[in-house]
């Protein structure tokens, strides 16, 4: 057994590091992983099935957090969306529950995220663009209007203004009558992935953090059925990472999160059930199934033997999938679909609870209806047509996945070593320890493309020299800027001007008093102070954050 | 504008054939090339940003359009401060140097940073990165911020950094800084470009100050523990003083001070002491020591340079062989040198 | 000597997505050029003060946010007030056909899309500034 090939060429595999594929022969994966030509019993022969897969429904839930996975319940199918004023949004939001997408992703636009106002002049050029504007309370009452937010889940993407954000869906909710503790849905809120891939930050780590402790504080003791952050490592994998670093770097921040909580006085058990996790699905169908299950295994057996986590809902890895955005090219678009179809399948086949898949022309523009209606229906052929949701992990004893999620953790574990070695994930990320290892892995990838290594249809091979850029894009309305302008005005000409002053005054005390926020914003919010002012009053105790450079 | 009656502008002096260095001597490419060099002194001197980054360019560039440059400016040499700022690198030397800048602005003060950042020796490229720190400063017209690459140091990387700074002093920047990386040469030639050099650490340099303790703690007048916020502070502060304690007594005694340059605390009191340390050198005379000795080593360096350029003309031919030979063990290196400076001499005469 | 090609690669507006800014400086260097990295969060004035001061042969901007409507022209107005109209500007991020063309109708050079190689960008920058540098020496 030991003689066959296969398994000599499964002992030089080296978890968690990407290599350099300089010898054609070799095989590796988009991560730069090798991979062996056939693998056998010998990769796994070390594996346990009690202990090291289980039952799906069983610890260590490597095969799926649930017994009955998507014949009890099919996944959500969740595309992201958001564009222009709140009113262009929320017709789209109508129209996607028309189409039966069973639940609501908010995308806000640049300023939103950086905590600026549509009016701030560092917006110029950005509001409505790459989502929807939102700057006060106002605009998230229209952006909801007609849509009874105690019946829908809502998932929102904001990460530094997170708290703000969602005391307005908070209060929006109110307004319709709604009760906050049945409200469901999905915060992004992982400030950490920010510092380490995708740079929306606005305050230093350590304010950012005790910001996320407070949403984690409030969810759980006041929204039981929201989960009050979904640890991201969709941006970090989009910045370049490796498919290791993307699970290595995501747990690591999930586990500073519990830290922090559990430092904050919270008990695990209290609010570990409630963290989600939020995964890229990238090219590689196998790896990244191998990345799913791995996540669930590595995740149930640090909360349960780390941090002596009682309640078993405490250790299940619950997350989202969106498709590799970076995997889209702009040549022959058509073609996205094909790969998006891919990413999906691996999602599915990897056990996740929700997903989105990319449109087709999102290399060239955000999505029109056309394209965000073919994706969905990628989700529904999925679901539907195929019959890949009717048992559970069906990959699961497979040599070649087990061995593939083996290394995946163990890759894993070498990274949490190395950051535990930096002194924990904030004097990492300070210090760049993330950004070079992504920049690495993203210059390596490059490289790769640009040698012919990598093949992609129709930009480095197959292509098409006739091409020309036909399918129709969506346009962003110019006048959404000058619009939200005018609404910002006439709103603060109304608004009880004395009331915002205090809320903000009352934001700045408490944040130098280190008392829990939530309860300030939601008062600031119902006194229609805007993002960008509240946000203001933040800086003007914590600071604002500039990040090491890193080539 | 460009006077040619004004005193402190020799524009003559460009152009006329300099004896001396050679520069500007024949050849019409170089006569056209005055007129040019002219133009841009003269939009120079007029306070045009552009000007001033050109000439910085052609200076960086080396040649003879760079000692035009300079002879122009040299009259419009005051002696404004130049400052050193190096230290490990991630210590937060351009959050210090941002603060410092800061600092100065406040004070009405038109300031000059020069950052310099090392070229890869495989590539000739770099990253030159430190603007970014002083991001909000870059539209503040009193600033003028230009990174410089060490660009292998051919003729060393102090004289070129000089250089460059002259320029901005000649542009009326009041107060220069100069922030390298201290990892190994570029510590001492930092030293020589600046009357005062700030080290900065941070509670985590332990290892990297042993490293490099020789060069970076002796050129030292200032040394700043950044990052004080952080544990570890307290031994670093100790450790730096004992180490100075060994120094010999009298004269100039280096203060160690904190800062956690990224909330601009202590960093008032790191230019106040950048301050008592100038007029220190003014007081013991030691700045006009510095100055001179600067001039000396300049002149050396320039002249080590022209010596070699001189030299390998006239010799690279002859080179191969004597290398061939001390490789086949039939002369050493010294038996080779000694020839061929025989030789060069024989030509020269 | 040749003088070296001087580069200032910058992300221009709030878009914090800096892996494309991130691999072509990295290209560029390896290419032999100077690039200057200002990070994330620049206006066009910081942009364009920036590459004056530095005396950059070319500025790359990369906009993933759709604001490059807004981004590269005001970089270009900002940089000719500052005497640098003749400093190239060129970039990418996702940018459809039709916005190219009309950018570069105004006076932007190539811009590249996704997909694009870095050896693509590295000739161009070096085409185009050894074209712009031998086009100021006849003037």
């Amino acid at each position: 057994m030991s003689d066959h090939p296969a398994a000599r060429s499964g002992r030089d595999l080296l978890g968690g590091l990407y290599r350099r594929p300089d010898d054609s022969n070799r095989h590796v994966t988009v991560s730069g992983q090798e991979i062996p030509l056939v693998a056998t019993p010998a990769d796994v022969a070390d594996l346990d099935y009690a202990r090291d897969l289980g039952d799906p429904g069983q610890y260590p839930y490597t095969r799926g957090i649930h017994a009955d996975m998507y014949r009890g319940k099919l996944w959500t199918m969740r595309q992201f969306a958001g564009f222009g004023t709140a009113e262009q949004t929320n017709e789209r939001y109508r129209f996607l529950l028309a189409r039966g997408q069973t639940g609501l992703s908010v995308a806000f636009d640049l300023p939103t995220l950086m905590g600026r106002d549509s009016d701030d002049p560092w917006s110029a050029g950005e509001v409505g663009k790459c989502g929807v504007a939102i700057s006060s309370l106002e605009d998230m009452e229209t952006l909801f209007a007609g849509i009874p937010l105690a019946d829908v889940s809502t998932s929102m993407t904001i990460n530094s203004p997170a708290a703000i954000i969602w005391a307005m869906y908070i209060a929006a909710a109110e307004n319709q009558g709604a009760d906050r503790a049945k409200l469901r849905g999905t915060l992004q809120n992982d400030i950490l992935k920010e510092f380490i891939a995708q740079k929306e930050f606005i305050f230093p780590p350590v304010p950012s953090l005790k910001l996320v402790v407070d949403t984690i504080e409030f969810a759980s003791r006041e929204m039981p059925l929201f989960n009050p952050i979904s640890i991201s490592g969709y941006h970090i994998r989009e910045a370049g990472s490796t498919a290791v670093q993307e699970l290595a770097f995501t747990l690591a921040d999930g586990f500073a999160y519990v830290d922090a909580a559990i430092a904050a006085g919270l008990d695990v058990d209290e609010f570990a059930p409630r963290l989600s996790f939020f995964f890229n699905s990238h090219l590689d169908l196998f790896e990244e199934i191998a990345k799913f299950r791995a996540a669930r295994r590595i995740w149930a057996r640090h909360l349960r033997e780390r941090y002596g986590a009682r309640n078993p809902r405490s250790w299940l890895l619950r997350f989202h999938t969106q498709t590799a955005g970076c995997s889209l090219t702009a040549q022959q678009p058509q073609l996205n679909v094909v790969r998006t179809a891919y990413q999906a399948l691996a999602g599915v086949l990897g056990g996740t609870q929700s997903l989105h898949t990319n449109s087709l022309d999102e290399a060239l523009a955000l999505p029109s209806e056309e394209a965000v209606e073919i994706a969905l229906r990628t989700q529904q052929i999925l679901a539907h047509e195929i019959g890949v949701a009717s048992t559970i992990d069906p990959l699961a004893g497979s040599y070649f996945v087990e061995k593939l999620t083996t290394e995946m953790e163990a890759g894993a574990e070498a990274y949490f070593a190395r950051i535990a070695e930096v002194g924990g994930v904030i004097p990492a990320l300070e210090e760049g320890f993330f950004q070079r290892e992504i920049a690495d892995a993203a210059h390596w990838y490059q490289q790769a493309l640009e040698r012919k290594q990598r093949v992609v249809v129709g930009v480095n091979e197959y292509v098409n020299p006739d091409e020309k850029q036909q399918i129709p894009l969506l346009r962003i309305d110019k006048d959404v800027a000058r619009s939200q302008e005018r609404k910002l005005a006439a709103l603060r000409a109304r608004r009880d001007e004395a009331a915002v002053r205090a809320a903000l005054g009352q934001i700045e005390t408490a944040a130098r008093d280190g008392a829990n926020l939530m309860p300030r914003f939601l008062d600031a919010v119902r006194a229609y102070a805007t993002l960008g002012e509240i946000v203001g009053a933040l800086k003007a105790v914590y600071g604002e954050y500039t990040e090491p450079i890193i080539i | 504008m460009n006077d040619d009656n004004d005193p402190a502008w020799p524009v003559e002096l460009i152009n006329l054939n300099c004896p001396n260095c050679r520069c500007l001597t024949s050849g019409e490419r170089e006569i056209g090339l005055d007129t040019a060099l002219d133009t841009l002194l003269g939009t120079f001197l007029s306070g045009d940003r552009r000007a001033a980054a050109r000439l910085i360019s052609v200076v960086e560039n080396g040649g003879p359009r760079a000692e035009a440059v300079l002879h122009a400016l040299y009259p419009r040499l005051g002696g404004a401060p130049r400052v050193g700022v190096t230290g490990p690198p991630g210590v937060g030397k351009s959050t210090l140097v941002d603060a410092l800048v800061r600092h100065h602005r406040g004070q009405g003060r038109r300031v000059g940073v020069v950052a310099v950042d090392p070229t890869s020796p495989f590539t000739g490229g770099a990253v030159l990165g430190d603007r970014v720190r002083m991001s909000d400063l870059a539209t503040d017209l009193g600033v003028f911020i230009r990174s410089m690459a060490t660009r292998g140091s051919l003729g060393g990387l102090a004289r070129t950094t000089k250089e460059v700074v002259d320029v901005l002093e000649a542009f009326g920047q009041e107060i220069l800084l100069i922030e390298t990386v201290g990892v190994g040469q570029t510590e001492m030639d930092i030293a020589s470009a600046a009357d005062t050099v700030v080290v900065v650490v941070s509670p985590e340099s332990g290892d990297a100050i042993q490293a490099m303790k020789a060069g970076l703690m002796e050129v030292a007048d200032l040394l700043v523990v950044n990052k004080a916020d952080r544990p570890g502070t307290s031994q670093m502060v100790r450790a730096l003083e004992a180490d100075l304690a060994m120094r010999p007594a009298g004269g100039w005694r280096p203060p160690v001070l904190v800062t956690v340059a990224s909330r601009g605390e202590g960093t008032d009191e790191v230019a106040a002491a950048v301050g008592r340390h100038r007029e220190h050198l003014s007081a013991s005379g030691a700045l006009g020591e510095r100055r001179h000795a600067r001039a000396r080593a300049e002149i050396v360096a320039i002249l080590r340079d022209r010596l070699w350029q001189r030299v390998h003309e006239r010799l690279a031919d002859r080179l191969p062989d004597w290398v061939a030979r001390v490789e086949a063990g039939h002369a050493t290196p010294y038996t080779a040198a000694r020839a061929l400076l025989a030789a060069f001499l024989e030509d020269e005469a | 000597m040749e003088r070296g090609i001087r580069v200032l690669v910058a992300k221009a507006g709030l878009d914090g997505h800096d892996r494309g800014a991130k691999v072509v400086a990295r290209a560029l260097r390896d290419a032999g050029m100077e690039v200057i990295y200002t990070g994330v969060r620049q206006t066009p004035e910081m942009i364009a003060e920036a590459a004056v001061q530095e005396d950059v042969d070319a500025v790359g901007l990369s906009v993933l946010s759709g604001a490059h409507m807004h981004v590269f022209p005001e970089v270009l107005r900002q940089l000719t007030a500052r005497g640098g109209g003749d400093i190239l500007l060129t970039g990418g991020g996702t940018i459809g056909d039709e916005d190219m063309a009309e950018l570069q109708a105004l006076g932007v050079g190539r811009l590249f899309g996704p997909g694009a190689s870095t050896r693509e960008i590295v000739d161009y920058i070096r085409a185009e500034t050894a074209r712009r540098r031998a086009q100021s020496e006849t003037r």
